[in-house]
């Protein structure tokens, strides 16, 4: 039973970092039907803002669950920032364009963002020092979840709260949720589309940020790759939820990561991939709109 | 147009008959003894040939200069084979059609075994500096090849046989990270130890790497009761499985390659990699031999030597010292020298062993202590 508890806590950690990002890919496509290849680099932007934040605040003195706060607030205005940016240059101009551009354009970031960071930084693996401390009172549990895992669940389950709330009862959150069903309608009621992608963007990418942070302490070592591949990871989870929805990228996230969990702890490691996949193939043989997306009516 | 041009193709190509007639001549007149060094030395993987010419041509003409060897001075034959097995059988022909002694080559593993037989048939010696396959000498097919660098499965059998003597673990979980390198080295391991009888494979996995979390393989490894881990594979995924392990409180051994024993490993993984163990190529930077063969390299061509320079510069030493110790250039008395003295190298006291690998150069095992690699004695 022990064992059991270990993975299943193991595959939410993993599941929430992934639902972390794949929330960015799901509300960006819902508004603007674009995959967004670029957020997974911003969650590596993110990641090496608060490694070099809390590098400096290190060597000013500062310790402990300050500077753990303070690094992830900077990795969130500043990966938001570019978040922002990356909308204005490379999507903003193409709205017009066919759907192919904007999709080409996405990879292009991608890969610039990579190799920016490849050159402004280094090709090397950076040690990320442990962010988060470790309690003492989680001790007895260390061997079942450790006080990472557990701050990576609540923040995630904390962050998914605050972003309901947002999206139900505040302005913005309404004018997003109106721009998703239809944004030529939107923007005859007077809604600003332009304010609403960028509060889009900005607010995906403060969530990748928050997950380039808790995964990195979680394990100890960024560069400027990990994006690549827990982006892959993150867009599984959105596709597998159902693209454009909200719940279905937490759900999404969250089942990806068990199934990666069980996998490596029942079966092998060596199919966790596999599992995860013909998993994902399986439900959209059988929910081609994901777990719990709605159909769609193409429009021609 | 064409006829002209075939007029010319037909002068150059006797042109250089002539002159390679000539130089056969000259060659034969002289009575020297003939060192072939046959690798690649275009394309590609030049840089990978090009260091063990250098290497070769500084012995000879050090030797040369003391009055070479049995009373004859020494000649260097140059041969390209692309590392590509199909060239490296002319290039072997073309050798031994120039009457060539010993061979220092070939560079790659697969132009090495293509070219073997052929040098087999020819009774020619041969001691490569880099082809690193284990059947090579282990199928024992080969009986004129001896190389000077240690076999792929060294790493391996050095980890396993520390985990079971050293260490005196049981039970041994096997890792890797699913590349060519990493699970090539843990397929080894787990032969190895399987073989021993002494203790047994409790878990055998890949990890994939880049992965966002390591805690579920980490809970295996604590589940399969493991004493060791035996890893392949490089520093990122070593060191997030190392964190995640010892923040779970697991004290398991950590052995590990050479593509763990890097700086990058102990500065990412800090506190944790305290302990850790990995197999590393000896430490030759304090021989001697090496610094003053690495000094005459920068003096000859202005820069410090590429890939495999040491290795070669040792295979030429140890041709040229078992053909002045067998007094003679007959194929089994060299192949018996060789098997038999002693040679000073670069990399140290060598000697070769009945297969032809070489006794005394390769790995040693490593161990983080307090923050540096130190080697376990």
């Amino acid at each position: 039973m022990d064992y059991f508890l270990e993975i299943f806590w193991g595959g939410l950690t993993r599941g929430s970092i992934y639902a972390l990002i794949a929330l960015g890919y799901t509300m960006v496509y819902g508004i603007l039907e674009l995959i967004n290849f670029a957020h997974g680099e911003i969650y590596m932007i993110g990641a090496f803002t608060a490694l070099i934040v809390s590098t400096a605040l290190a060597m000013a003195g500062m310790k402990g669950l300050t500077v753990f706060i303070l690094a992830s607030v900077l990795a969130v205005i500043y990966a938001s920032a570019y978040g922002f940016t990356v909308e204005k240059i490379a999507y903003k101009p193409l709205r017009q364009a066919p759907r192919l551009s904007p999709l080409i354009s996405a990879i292009g970031m991608s890969i610039f963002l990579q190799n920016y960071v490849l050159l402004a930084q280094t090709s090397d693996f950076l040690p990320f020092p442990g962010l988060i401390p470790e309690f003492t009172f989680m001790q007895p549990y260390a061997h079942i979840i450790g006080s990472t895992e557990m701050v990576i669940i609540s923040t995630t389950a904390l962050i998914m709260l605050l972003l309901t709330v947002f999206i139900k009862f505040t302005r913005m959150g309404k004018a997003m949720r109106a721009t998703a069903q239809d944004r030529n309608m939107a923007m005859l009621v007077g809604i600003d589309i332009n304010k609403v992608i960028s509060s889009t963007f900005i607010l995906g990418s403060a969530l990748a940020a928050v997950g380039g942070v808790l995964i990195a302490s979680h394990i100890g070592r960024i560069n400027f790759y990990i994006g690549f591949i827990a982006g892959i990871k993150a867009f599984t989870a959105a596709v597998l939820g159902g693209i454009g929805s909200i719940p279905g990228a937490v759900l999404g996230g969250l089942v990806l990561g068990w199934t990666e969990s069980f996998a490596t702890g029942y079966v092998s490691s060596d199919y966790e991939d596999v599992f995860a996949f013909a998993f994902l193939v399986l439900i959209l043989i059988f929910r081609p709109s994901g777990l719990v997306g709605r159909k769609t009516i193409q429009k021609v | 147009m064409k006829t002209r041009f075939s007029n010319k193709l037909f002068f150059a190509l006797t042109f250089g008959v002539f002159l390679a007639c000539a130089f056969s001549i000259n060659a034969l007149a002289a009575d020297t003894i003939k060192l072939g060094v046959a690798g690649v030395h275009t394309g590609d993987l030049a840089s990978y040939g090009i260091p063990s010419v250098r290497a070769a041509g500084l012995v000879i003409k050090e030797v040369n200069a003391k009055g070479g060897i049995l009373g004859r001075k020494i000649e260097l034959l140059v041969e390209d084979d692309a590392c590509k097995p199909e060239i490296a059988t002319n290039t072997a022909t073309k050798l031994i059609s120039m009457h060539v002694n010993v061979v220092v080559g070939h560079i790659c593993s697969g132009a090495t075994k293509a070219s073997l037989g052929i040098y087999k048939t020819g009774n020619v010696i041969v001691i490569s500096p880099s082809a690193t396959n284990p059947e090579l000498t282990k199928s024992g097919r080969y009986p004129n090849f001896f190389r000077t660098i240690a076999p792929d499965d060294a790493q391996a059998r050095l980890e396993v046989n520390f985990a079971i003597n050293v260490l005196k673990v049981k039970k041994i979980a096997v890792l890797h990270d699913k590349g060519d390198y990493g699970k090539g080295l843990a397929e080894y391991a787990k032969k190895f130890v399987e073989q021993s009888k002494k203790a047994r494979v409790v878990l055998y996995e890949g990890v994939s790497p880049g992965a966002v979390d390591y805690s579920a393989v980490v809970q295996k490894i604590k589940r399969s009761q493991a004493d060791a881990i035996i890893f392949g594979g490089y520093h990122p995924e070593a060191s997030s499985v190392v964190i995640q392990m010892r923040k779970k409180n697991m004290n398991t051994y950590f052995i590990s390659d050479d593509g763990v024993k890097d700086d990058t490993f102990i500065k990412v993984a800090g506190k944790y990699a305290e302990g850790v163990y990995a197999t590393g190529p000896k430490d030759v930077s304090k021989n001697p031999l090496a610094i003053a063969a690495i000094e005459a390299h920068k003096k000859t061509y202005g820069s410090a030597p590429g890939a495999f320079f040491l290795n070669a510069y040792a295979a030429t030493q140890a041709l040229l010292n078992a053909m002045q110790k067998a007094g003679s250039t007959n194929y089994m008395a060299i192949g018996k020298a060789l098997r038999t003295y002693d040679v000073n190298t670069p990399l140290g006291k060598i000697r070769f062993d009945k297969l032809g690998d070489a006794i005394g150069v390769g790995f040693s095992m490593y161990q983080v202590r307090r923050g540096v690699y130190t080697e376990v004695k």
